[in-house]
């Protein structure tokens, strides 16, 4: 059987933490990865930029109605993910719009943190 | 050299420019900024350049591949850079083509729908329209460290989202258009809204929004709705001079003195009007812009053809359900047909619930009382619409009319119902 991890937490309190205490994290992160990596279960991850760059998708009527900011509807919940490859974000909204559920929940999409900045 | 009206005319153009070759917005707007100080030092000096975009322009790559070096960390970021600074300025393309294509890559970036409204008024405001962040906080009444961040925060958004410096592709440009005019309306409506503030900086707020509208029809000729867009901000503009008397106060449509309509941008608006509705403009601003036009037409109140006008509601309606506009609509045919009918409308408005809160529902209720000598239901309801208001000029205006009707009743001349 297969999983998805969903990893919450709260953006402000990692905001608040030293520049040696995240290194701490990253690294252990690292090390996790690696000895899943090693055991056979990884399939992909990666960490997620901030709330604030997210983008949210519905079709309703055959219209599309982009929004700033992530997914936040109480009534709707997770069920399922997709991790692809995009240009830039307009690629990415034009695939998500395509994603069969936009037309009756919302999809968030938001960018992975990229491996060459800081 | 008018160094004031050079900085108006190119500091777009030359941003959208920068933009296209830095693809960093934030960098962009710095380096441009630097630019226009070189020249402001320089130009008295040396005399102004017979290309003025282009030396700006220079000067902005050249000012971006510095702070660029400065702040490279990594290898791969350090090849880009050094194709930034070798470019020659005869390659860059400064065509007048690529000139409109870069502004129009500008406005349709500040305006994706991925940002939020209020960030993309904002934003266009500061980049297209060139506005300092204070003079934008103060157009809507906001502290400037608030705005600072608002604008701060739109561009971080649009670096690390992977927002794209580009055209829309054709099959999303009309959606993406709309969210142009969108933006360039609500501009346009914050700067007429007859709420407290210095009336300079919300004319400054029309006049922008008038000029980016020219702006577009000049960038997308041969868009009927974007022409009635330009013509409804006419319009409204004309009448300007005589919606508030000399202490703010509000002059109805009914009272305004006529004669102080701009007639030019009567002359302006009415034939652009025409010639979008011929070519089929049918939309939401082209159907508001036909109402202006009819009040612009009427040379005393009464010529004006309010059973038009409703009919003109009703289409809008039709495109675009809204308590407001059905609000609006009543009190059309309240002209067109007598007070009794447009109350009959109002009050299935309020049954509605939709507009509760809203003090221009009560307060259009009670003007229709007032207007059926129903004196102390009017008075009723003006105190209604008194609780609701939110700004002085519309308060006054309010308790002035609540005073009238109240010696009316006193004095016995009520219509009973």
């Amino acid at each position: 059987m297969e999983y998805l991890l969903l990893i919450y937490g709260n953006d402000a309190d990692i905001a608040k933490m030293t520049e040696a205490e995240r290194g701490a994290i990253y690294q252990e992160y690292g090390r996790f990865t690696q000895s899943i990596q090693q055991s056979g279960n990884h399939r992909a991850g990666h960490e997620l930029q901030p709330v604030a760059t997210a983008t949210t998708v519905r079709v309703r009527d055959n219209k599309r109605l982009v929004t700033d900011g992530p997914f936040a509807e109480t009534r709707e919940q997770l069920g399922g993910f997709y991790l692809i490859q995009a240009k830039d974000l307009d690629e990415a909204l034009a695939i998500a719009e395509r994603i069969p559920s936009a037309r009756t929940g919302s999809i968030e999409v938001r960018p992975l943190v990229s491996r060459s900045s800081s | 050299m008018n160094l004031e009206s050079l900085y108006r005319e190119e500091w777009r153009r030359v941003l959208a420019t920068t933009v296209r070759l830095t693809g960093d917005f934030d960098l962009s707007e710095e380096a441009v900024q630097d630019a226009f100080v070189a020249a402001l030092e320089q130009w008295p000096r040396d005399g102004a350049p017979a290309n003025p975009y282009a030396w700006l322009v220079s000067a902005a790559r050249n000012r971006s591949v510095d702070q660029l070096r400065r702040r490279a960390r990594f290898e791969e970021q350090g090849v880009e850079i050094e194709r930034l600074a070798r470019v020659e300025m005869s390659d860059i393309d400064l065509s007048e083509a690529s000139m409109v294509d870069d502004q129009l890559r500008l406005i349709f970036t500040c305006c994706h729908p991925a940002l939020a409204v209020d960030s993309q008024v904002a934003l266009t405001l500061r980049t297209v329209c060139g506005l300092t962040t204070e003079e934008i906080a103060r157009g809507f009444l906001m502290p400037l460290a608030t705005m600072a961040q608002r604008l701060v925060r739109v561009k971080r958004k649009i670096r690390d989202a992977g927002l794209p410096f580009a055209m829309p592709p054709k099959e999303k440009l009309a959606e993406r258009l709309d969210g142009v005019m969108l933006v360039v309306y609500l501009v346009f409506t914050e700067g007429y809204a007859a709420t407290s503030g210095k009336a300079w900086i919300r004319q400054q707020f029309c006049d922008e929004a008038i000029r980016l509208g020219r702006l577009l029809c000049e960038l997308i000729p041969g868009n009927p709705e974007l022409r009635a867009l330009l013509a409804l901000m006419l319009l409204h503009d004309s009448r300007r001079m005589a919606r508030s008397g000399p202490d703010e106060e509000i002059i109805t449509l009914e009272e305004q003195n006529r004669q102080l309509w701009d007639r030019r941008e009567i002359a302006e608006g009415v034939p652009l009007l025409e010639a979008a509705l011929r070519e089929g403009a049918r939309g939401e601003y082209a159907l508001q812009a036909a109402i202006a036009a009819l009040h612009a037409r009427a040379q005393r109140p009464e010529d004006t053809d309010w059973t038009q006008i409703a009919r003109l509601y009703d289409a809008l309606l039709q495109q675009r359900p809204s308590p407001v506009v059905e609000l609006n609509r009543a009190a059309a045919v309240a002209m067109a047909e007598g007070p009794a009918k447009g109350l009959a409308l109002i009050e299935a408005l309020e049954a509605k619930g939709e507009l509760a809160g809203y003090h221009l529902l009560p307060a259009a209720r009670a003007d229709l009382l007032r207007r059926e000598c129903r004196w102390s239901e009017a008075a009723d309801a003006y105190r209604q619409a008194l609780a609701l208001v939110a700004n002085d000029p519309e308060r006054r205006y309010l308790t002035q009319r609540l005073a009238e009707v109240e010696v009316q009743s006193a004095s016995g001349n009520s219509v009973i119902h």
